[in-house]
């Protein structure tokens, strides 16, 4: 049997990974793609501008589909097709017989009919090559407009911004926006948080022109208004590419779309159609979920299967510019048929609603904006009607009683589709984790779930930890192959047994050659214990790369160097030494969060000389390339503010001074505000103290961060003293417990009583621990040396600074910087 | 690997034992390229491969950690922590990235040679 595949998209490569999987004698598949690039993930086309490359966005390399014995035509369109003789011909004139034709050429952007669309600056989101011609005007652009607010729209728009167009405005026709997906209120939050990050939106904006003169400047409006904008990306919506289809006599839709029955097939019975090109049921489904199924039941009717498409569930989630949304089943019923629960925090940009069935027993749909972390569990009580058992607000709030909150995929009935890309059921995940594949990744290669959009992945993992639970199997967290412990379980080890260095652990309790995972984790666990030098014999190369140089990698192979400048303050000569220092060595500056001063691109040659030099000027390590206590913010205080209630600075610095250098399982912030005005942050980090009238109070387990969290408050209007010995307790609590890469926020998060419990341990000594807490925190700021000074002051470990072992006077040939803004920077990687 | 191009093998002295850190790499310059070496001193073994990692192409594999995945011997990029299998060069931690090139290498007394086919043309 001969396939002719037109389109290269994602349904149109699923069809071709679908059919090849089942081996089918005799098959020859050719696929037409009329872009330059194999099939690249679509859906995350935004991520083009976040650093992703082409190759990072293809969905199988080329040589994918002529290991699978796929005949890839790029970049040549078909043209023709004759459905008398069976015959496709290209744009190159390549013309090729089959016995089966499939249509997946997707859509193309819809572009409203008005003037001025064909000028400069115009532009559709849709295509990598749409994106690269985004990418070379941005360059010149100062404001931006997105026609359209929709889904496609809102991305634009933060690859506009993404693209460093600060000023960019949304215009949509409807009064809200996402007015297919979500309701009023939600917009409202949603675009609260969009205005938060500088976008600008216009609703109720009927676009009518583009204005210009070949370079377009703005858009005007019915109502005779405009907005300047010298890049317009039009994403108002799709059209199904259904030219060919209907040049060739195939039905289409008045509204475009090739019609096709329950099996895919179009009016011709040996042409499907699949994907965002067909029209089944009056309705095209514009989402890759949806494609994928039709492709797989396409695959089933040419293979002389009956399975049919009865429609699909449009629920979606994406994070969009940074915001979760999220809408599921049916979204918006008519009022009179449904009872909605609705939740709104306006302060966290929170917007939940349900819509229950009259009777109060079954989810009938609903939407999440600023939170979708229980969109899988509601979707799947939609999709396999599942009765509501308790109070209905807790679908929407989460059980407030404590108890085990993963527990909930147990009550999926075994054909639950977890993963809805891929079409995976709850059945065939518990089979593949009984069948042996008991680690995450082995079930994502097995099973082929979470493999597309990811967003399944909780779930999976939960089914994962529920299906070996219920064999009867010890779900340990162990830290890899070559050690059969968890962290804590290590640390205690380690330390019951005196072992001082990586082979001595690994010789004692663990097996092989140890990995990436077990020697950061091991060596930070050394540190941790007794703050010997970490590049000692035999230590150095159990260090991660950044710990062994004692530096942060960058971009090109060059190093960032950030002196401590404890509780960010600085005498001018120490600055003008910074200042100097970079000068001679050519590096970059530039102030960091943490109230300090990074200097980029330096040769690993050259760290022993910069710290040479930065040494004579007083300084030592900041410590920004180990997991280890960054920098104690500060606020001026009581020295110089008018509110300041303590000496916030001095705090500070007596706080970074005692702790620096501590290493930990994750990174460690601290700041110290001077009053409640709270302008250091103190809430947003690690352990932050606020002064209070009294005293002062101690907040933990806060996190900036992908997921910021705020800290919680551990005591209030405590002394000084008081407060020391807390963190003391506190961070070698967290130090002796967490699991490797954790930060104090996610420990507090798993931790069974969470900020109670933490609080009986630190401040109460519930555990009767606190003494020895506190002496072994005294035992490493004793021992603290700065590991800086030692390198420089040591030949042996010098020596090991150069690129070339065979040449160590030279550089890195391939180190290349360019300029920006009067200063160096690294070349962009490929 | 095949006994073909063995014969045209040619062996340059990269560095001494003593250079390189047990079970760490370093970077040896071989004419206007860069190979890696790794020194598996719990194994008594040593490996080389290319010092490019495919993934950036960035020049940084031999800052990697090293270890071993079910006794395969690999590295580890410093940059995004893709791991590469030392044996042939495979990527371990991604099936679509491209390989690596891997070296052989030989010992005498307390010298260390890499092996290495002229470039062709």
């Amino acid at each position: 049997m001969k396939i002719v595949v037109i389109g290269n998209g994602m349904v149109g490569f699923k069809f071709c990974r679908k059919i090849t999987e089942r081996q089918i004698p005799g098959l020859q598949l050719v696929v037409f793609g009329e872009e330059r690039h194999p099939a690249y993930d679509r859906v995350h086309l935004s991520s083009y501008f976040e650093g992703k490359s082409t190759a990072d966005l293809l969905l199988a390399p080329k040589n994918w589909y002529a290991d699978n014995g796929i005949r890839l035509l790029l970049g040549d369109p078909v043209h023709h097709i004759s459905p008398g003789v069976q015959t496709v011909t290209s744009k190159s004139g390549i013309t090729e017989s089959y016995d089966v034709l499939v249509f997946a050429t997707g859509s193309s952007a819809f572009v409203p009919p008005m003037p001025g669309t064909d000028q400069k600056g115009v532009f559709v989101y849709r295509t990598l090559d749409d994106l690269d011609l985004m990418k070379s005007a941005a360059r010149k652009a100062r404001r931006a407009a997105v026609i359209g607010g929709g889904l496609l729209g809102l991305e634009a728009a933060k690859s506009c911004m993404d693209l460093g167009i600060a000023d960019t405005t949304i215009v949509e026709y409807a009064p809200r926006l996402m007015p297919r997906q979500i309701d009023q209120n939600g917009s409202e939050i949603l675009q609260r948080q969009l205005l938060a990050l500088g976008l600008k939106i216009r609703t109720n904006a009927y676009t009518t022109s583009i204005r210009g003169d070949g370079q377009a400047t703005g858009i005007g409006f019915e109502d005779g208004t405009s907005i300047p904008a010298d890049m317009i990306v039009i994403s108002a919506g799709i059209r199904p590419r259904d030219e060919l289809a209907a040049a060739a006599g195939l039905e289409t839709g008045s509204r475009g779309g090739i019609v096709v029955n329950n099996k895919m097939q179009a009016s011709h019975a040996n042409i499907y159609a699949i994907g965002e090109c067909a029209l089944y049921d009056h309705t095209i489904y514009g989402l890759v979920a949806p494609g994928y199924e039709m492709a797989d039941i396409a695959i089933d009717n040419i293979l002389g299967g009956d399975r049919s498409f009865g429609g699909f569930d449009m629920s979606t989630k994406l994070k969009l510019v940074g915001v979760d949304v999220a809408s599921f089943g049916d979204p918006f019923p008519p009022p009179d048929t449904c009872r909605v629960i609705v939740f709104e925090d306006q302060v966290a940009g929170v917007y939940k609603r349900i819509n229950m069935t009259d009777d109060g027993q079954y989810i009938l749909g609903g939407i999440l904006i600023g939170d979708a972390s229980s969109y899988n569990m509601l979707l799947q009580k939609v999709k396999n009607k599942i009765k509501v058992t308790g109070k209905p607000e807790d679908e929407l709030l989460g059980s407030r009683s404590s108890g085990d909150s993963a527990a909930g995929v147990l009550g999926l009935p075994p054909d639950a589709m977890i993963c809805s890309c891929e079409s995976v059921s709850k059945a065939a995940i518990c089979k593949a984790v009984e069948d042996g594949h008991e680690t995450f990744n082995s079930v994502k290669k097995c099973t082929g779930a979470s493999t597309s959009c990811g967003g399944c992945a909780p779930m999976v993992k939960d089914l994962i930890t529920y299906t070996l639970k219920s064999q009867g199997k010890y779900v340990r967290n162990v830290l890899c192959e070559h050690f059969g412990y968890s962290r804590q379980e290590l640390f205690d080890l380690i330390r019951l047994r005196n072992l001082r260095t990586y082979d001595d652990v690994l010789d004692h309790i663990g097996q092989g050659d140890g990995c990436e995972v077990c020697k950061p984790a091991v060596s930070s666990i050394l540190a941790s214990l007794w703050n010997d030098m970490i590049l000692a014999k035999g230590n150095d190369t159990a260090q991660d790369s950044n710990d062994r140089y004692l530096a942060n990698i960058q971009k090109g192979g060059t190093y960032s160097v950030v002196p401590r400048i404890p509780g960010g303050e600085i005498t001018p000569q120490k600055l003008m030494a910074i200042g100097r220092i970079a000068e001679k060595y050519n590096l970059y500056t530039k102030i960091t969060g943490g109230q300090r001063i990074d200097m980029f691109g330096a040769h690993v040659g050259d760290l022993p000389l910069i710290w040479e030099e930065l040494i004579a000027e007083g300084f030592e390590s900041g410590h920004a390339y180990g997991k280890a206590l960054r920098t104690v913010k500060s606020c001026v205080g009581s020295t110089w503010c008018r509110f300041g209630l303590h000496d916030s600075v001095s705090y500070a610095i007596r706080v970074e001074e005692r702790y620096r250098g501590l290493r930990a399982p994750h990174k460690l912030k601290s700041a110290v505000s001077g009053c409640i005005r709270e302008c250091a942050e103190a809430q947003s980090k690690d352990f932050g103290i606020i002064a209070t009238e009294k005293g002062w109070n101690l907040y933990v387990c806060g996190n900036g961060g992908s997921k910021p969290q705020h800290a919680h408050l551990l005591a209030a209007d405590i002394d000084s003293e008081t407060c020391i010995r807390y963190i003391d307790r506190f961070l070698m609590f967290y130090i002796k417990t967490a699991d490797p890469l954790t930060r104090t926020a996610t420990w507090l998060n798993k931790m069974d009583g969470g900020i109670d419990y933490l609080r009986n341990v630190v401040v109460k000594d519930s555990l009767g621990i606190a003494e020895e807490l506190e002496r072994e925190m005294q035992l490493l700021v004793d021992n603290y040396k700065c590991e800086w000074r030692e390198v420089v002051e040591t030949p042996a470990l010098r020596k090991r600074f150069s690129h070339f072992v065979n040449a160590p006077e030279d550089k890195d040939p391939n180190v290349r910087f360019e300029t920006l803004r009067g200063q160096k920077k690294a070349l962009e990687w490929k | 690997m095949s006994t073909i191009t063995k014969e045209k093998m040619s062996w340059f002295f990269a560095c001494k034992v003593e250079d390189v850190p047990a079970n760490g790499g370093v970077c040896v310059k071989y004419k206007d390229g860069q190979i890696a070496l790794f020194y598996f001193a719990r194994r008594g073994e040593w490996y080389a491969s290319q010092n490019l990692c495919p993934h950036r192409k960035q020049m940084a594999l031999s800052r990697g950690m090293i270890g071993a995945q079910q006794g395969e011997p690999k590295v580890a990029c410093p940059f995004h922590k893709k791991t590469f299998s030392l044996a042939d060069g495979r990527c371990l931690s991604d099936e679509h990235e491209c390989a690596i090139k891997v070296y052989p290498v030989k010992l005498e007394d307390d010298r260390i040679y890499i092996g290495v086919h002229p470039i062709p043309g």
